[in-house]
């Protein structure tokens, strides 16, 4: 079956099985291995995309329900050479140890930093509670989040000074 | 220490973020190369059975399928059986009966993964099931089935290991006080690094090269068992290279050799191309080596005062059915000796049997050095059951036993020679930091208004950093570990080492050292590790022996480069080399600061101006065999509320204060400790593999085995004292697994703490809030 997609912004299409798996299809079609599996249980969350913004774990997407739709991966957070904030926290605050999580949490977070800018430590864990790390214990992993929220915060008081304080 | 320079003691950002945040990892599953094909496997449904048939045709007849292979295609190449690194040996396939569940029946080599799996489905095997032998304790009576055919000694006793003065034990015992006994099972767990394991293996037909790119924590060592498995097919060992590249994390779990290694490795050799295997996560739950599975019986004589004289431990050690630990060879419980942890016993006798079940190899690492999470769990374990005994506080039962800082090096009576610690630095702080008397009183509080609050301490003593190699070895080869290091002329230094990072920052701490060693900028250095063509041969990370051993290298060869440094710049000075003297980083003639040399243009030197009859160059490479082990320590302090109603335990706070020696990096030092306290909090409360009594596993996704997500896992407080190890060279001891030898006894007796007041004594793990209840309504107090 013919599938097109957009991914990091870029158009693609692909002749794919009707069970192809999307972390399949982004894997090993369109070779950006930045995207983990860890489970085959959809546990883990180390396949975290976003589809149409909405993180999503593709081991558990068939390729074909992506058709037409937008994806973003770990490849696309970097921007022109500067990293996106959540990408900065994680190096920051230690957030990452092996990396293998790395990916679909940042994933992850920047979904939840798009649609509640400035979580609660509670929120954060929720929101993260479907992916696994083994390695930091979660701990840096929060404040990498609350080191993003921050930044983005900033930024956007700078862009936008009228609309600082607004909640 | 200079700032800039980013040596030991700075909490420098890490080398590999770079490229982890981008998604650029490399790691096995990332590896695609020209004409590669797939392997699946085809596992056992039964834990035990005879294999009356495999018909392949329906397999091979789908598009695709290129070969499908067998125990019995494995004979003529005398590869269905492997050693193991205890010894013992292990099926790569059966040709005849299965011995556990989910073991590998037969490989499916095709063009894609999907159609490999599709290849797997089609394969049908019949089995003829036999008698299953699930308990270790029952695997040792009589009449037990015997498991292991193959061997001569038809019993499922592997061996038989003891220490101590079992004679003076069995006295102290009977001139004590008070003896306080405690059956403890700590169950079966795996460590379930988030990336699984996997290899891709290259033979090149034409000039006999193996390349393969595996999940491994010891590349060299698997090179050896390489050519030692397979060297009577051709493969050599200058020709076989091992590259481990990213690792998803490792914790002990990819120290074996699996049998998927084995069969891609065939595979590969057989069609000659390249072949990928990648285990799925069940699998990987279900087949791989498991950790723990230790039936202990602990007993502790004292005096009336609390004295603590004695320490008798028995247990039975579940290893499955094949012995596949990764344990030094003379030491087959590991490092269990360590079970008199933090106190002055005068006596102990210790004595583990090892002994085979229908179960998958046991006996390997959960993030812990060789046994110590199970001698740590028991011997605090036994101390707050002999506080409950005497009515004594534990914390202050504690301080009356510690080993007194003025008494190391201190030699236990199981003969390990602690070589530093400060026992009662490290509790006082961590009972400062929580608040322990405030607690105390609080809890008081508490079990006036019927709420259950508990206060939990371990104060463990961790053992890592294998050799010496007088006393430890794998397979023969000596427990040392390497480091190499080339100064470039200008002034830019490659490290390459023979330990392999699974997350633990290597890039970055190794460059510390040497860094401070020789004054370069951390940026100016490059660290390479898990290359077997590269790197120098190195026994690898596990059992956290990456800081004690290779860091000790690191800084050795540093040294060896400096001397020879101290050579070229009495040279550029025109001084004696008696003159010259390492000061602020620099070289400098003793008494003229001003006259002096960075190691840059001393490196520069030794290309371009080296003293006739000097070798030019700068580089040196270390074998460094340790002295001795190091004895890192800490106490943790854990405070757990439990909900009447539903049984649940929650960890309220958790402080944790680690003595490591010497920290390299403060930052990288702390989430070692955050992991490792989330890899004792697993098991303490959630974790568990369990079997039916013919052999199914219980909990074989992640579906129900319960890995602790950010929900369950408090926010850890830590703390830290320093106490150098002596015989090190910087002092460090090595971290990355003491939380998780730490972690669980602490939260045991907080938990115990609790419904200490109800008489409750001792709740095996994991904690699950059903045991709990279960409790509760047994003494009429849930709600």
């Amino acid at each position: 079956m013919r599938v097109q997609l957009t991914v990091n912004g870029a158009s693609m299409q692909a002749d794919v099985e009707p069970r192809l798996l999307l972390v399949h299809l982004i894997r090993e079609n369109l070779l950006l291995t930045g995207t983990h599996i860890g489970c085959d249980t959809t546990s883990c969350g180390a396949c975290t995309v976003l589809l149409d913004g909405r993180p999503v774990k593709s081991c558990t997407v068939f390729a074909v329900q992506a058709d037409g739709r937008t994806v973003s991966t770990v490849e696309g957070l970097e921007q022109n050479g500067v990293l996106h904030a959540v990408q900065e926290g994680f190096t920051k605050e230690h957030g990452l140890q092996c990396g293998f999580c790395t990916p679909g949490m940042m994933m992850t977070s920047v979904a939840l930093l798009e649609r509640n800018a400035a979580p609660t430590e509670l929120q954060i864990r929720q929101a993260i509670s479907g992916n696994l790390c083994r390695c930091t214990g979660y701990v840096n992993i929060v404040k990498a989040i609350q080191y993003a929220s921050t930044k983005m915060g900033e930024a956007k008081a700078e862009k936008q000074p009228a609309a600082a304080g607004r909640a | 220490m200079a700032v800039e320079i980013g040596g030991i003691g700075h909490s420098v950002g890490r080398k590999e973020d770079a490229r982890f945040i981008r998604g650029k990892g490399n790691y096995v599953d990332d590896v695609k190369l020209p004409g590669m094909v797939y392997l699946d496997i085809v596992r056992s449904p039964y834990a035990h059975a005879r294999i009356l048939k495999i018909d392949t045709s329906k397999a091979l007849a789908i598009p695709g399928v290129l070969a499908v292979i067998t125990g019995k295609d494995l004979v003529p190449l005398k590869l269905e059986w492997m050693p193991t690194l205890m010894g013992d040996k292990q099926m790569v396939l059966p040709t005849d009966t299965v011995m556990y569940q989910a073991q590998e029946v037969a490989a499916v080599v095709a063009t894609e993964r999907y159609i490999a799996a599709d290849g797997v489905a089609a394969v049908e095997v019949e089995y003829e099931p036999l008698p299953v032998v699930v308990d270790p304790i029952k695997a040792l009576l009589p009449d037990a089935p015997v498991i292991r055919e193959d061997r001569a000694q038809k019993n499922n006793l592997i061996w038989h290991w003891e220490t101590g003065d079992r004679e003076g034990t069995d006295k102290a015992f009977s001139a004590s006080d008070v003896v306080v006994k405690q059956d403890i099972y700590i169950p079966r767990i795996v460590v379930a690094s988030i990336e699984t394991c996997g290899m891709v293996a290259k033979f090149d037909k034409v000039d006999g090269q193996l390349t393969v790119w595996m999940t491994t924590q010891a590349p060299h060592a698997i090179r050896t068992v390489i050519a030692l498995v397979a060297g009577h097919l051709g493969l050599s060992e200058q020709k076989i290279r091992v590259i481990s590249p990213d690792i998803g994390g490792g914790f002990g779990g990819k120290v074996p050799v699996y049998p998927g290694y084995v069969l891609a490795i065939g595979a590969s050799v057989l069609t000659g191309l390249p072949v990928k295997w990648i285990e799925d996560r069940s699998e990987n739950i279900q087949a791989d080596s498991f950790a723990r599975d230790y039936h202990i019986t602990a007993e502790l004589a004292a005096k009336k005062d609390g004295t603590m004289k004695a320490l008798r431990v028995k247990t039975v050690a579940d290893h499955g059915a094949f012995d596949a630990a990764a344990n030094p060879s003379k030491f087959p419980a590991g490092l269990f000796g360590i079970v008199t942890g933090s106190y002055p016993f005068e006596k102990a006798f210790v004595e583990v049997d090892g002994v085979y079940t229908n179960k998958p190899p046991g006996g390997i690492a959960y993030r812990c050095s060789f046994r110590v999470t199970e001698a740590a769990f028991a011997i605090e374990r036994l101390v707050d059951i002999l506080a409950l005994e005497l009515k004594r506080d534990p914390a202050d039962l504690r301080m009356q036993n510690f080993i007194p800082p003025q008494a190391f090096p201190y030699m236990s009576t199981l003969g390990w020679e602690y070589d530093s610690g400060n026992y009662a630095g490290a509790l006082k702080l961590a009972m400062d930091k929580i608040g322990y008397a405030g607690l105390r009183k609080e809890q008081v509080e508490k079990r006036k208004r019927g709420e259950l609050m508990g206060i939990g301490i371990s104060s463990f003593t961790e053992i890592v950093g294998a050799g010496p190699s007088k006393h430890f070895d794998i397979l023969g080869i000596k427990m040392f570990d390497s480091a190499e290091i080339r100064v470039h002329p200008t002034g830019k230094a490659l490290v390459r080492l023979g330990v392999k990072s699974q997350g633990q920052g290597h890039e970055t701490t190794f460059a510390q050292i040497v860094a401070e060693e020789l004054g370069l900028p951390v940026g100016d250095i490059k660290v390479e590790e898990g290359d077997t063509d590269t790197a120098p041969y190195g026994l690898g990370t596990y059992a956290s022996r990456s800081t004690p051993v290779a860091g000790a290298a690191t800084a050795m060869a540093a040294r060896k480069i400096r001397e020879k440094g101290r050579l070229i710049a009495a040279h550029l000075l025109e001084a004696s080399p008696d003159d010259i003297e390492w000061k602020d980083y620099k070289y400098q003639v003793k008494g003229v600061p001003a006259k002096s040399k960075t190691m840059a243009e001393v490196a520069f030197a030794a290309y371009t101006n080296h003293p006739q009859g000097m070798e030019a160059g700068l580089e040196a490479v270390d074998y460094y065999d340790p002295p001795n082990l190091t004895y890192p320590f800490g106490s943790y302090i854990c405070v757990v509320d439990i909900d009447r109603g539903t049984g649940q335990v929650k960890v309220r706070r958790f402080f944790a204060v680690d003595d490591c020696g010497t920290i390299i990096n403060p930052m990288i030092v702390e989430g070692q400790i955050h992991g490792g306290l989330t890899m004792g909090l697993a098991p303490a409360l959630y974790e568990e593999i369990n079997y039916d009594k013919d052999g199914n596993i219980q909990g074989g996704t992640l579906m129900d085995y319960l890995m602790p997500t950010s929900m369950e896992t408090p926010s850890w407080e830590t703390g830290k004292t320093t106490t150098p190890s002596p015989h090190h060279p910087i002092g460090a001891k090595g971290v990355g697994e003491s939380a998780t030898v730490g972690a669980p006894a602490a939260i045991a007796n907080a938990v115990v703490d609790a419904l200490a007041h109800l008489g409750v004594r001792h709740i095996d793990i994991p904690i699950t809030p059903w045991k709990v209840q279960q409790i509760l309504k047994e003494k009429g107090v849930a709600e």
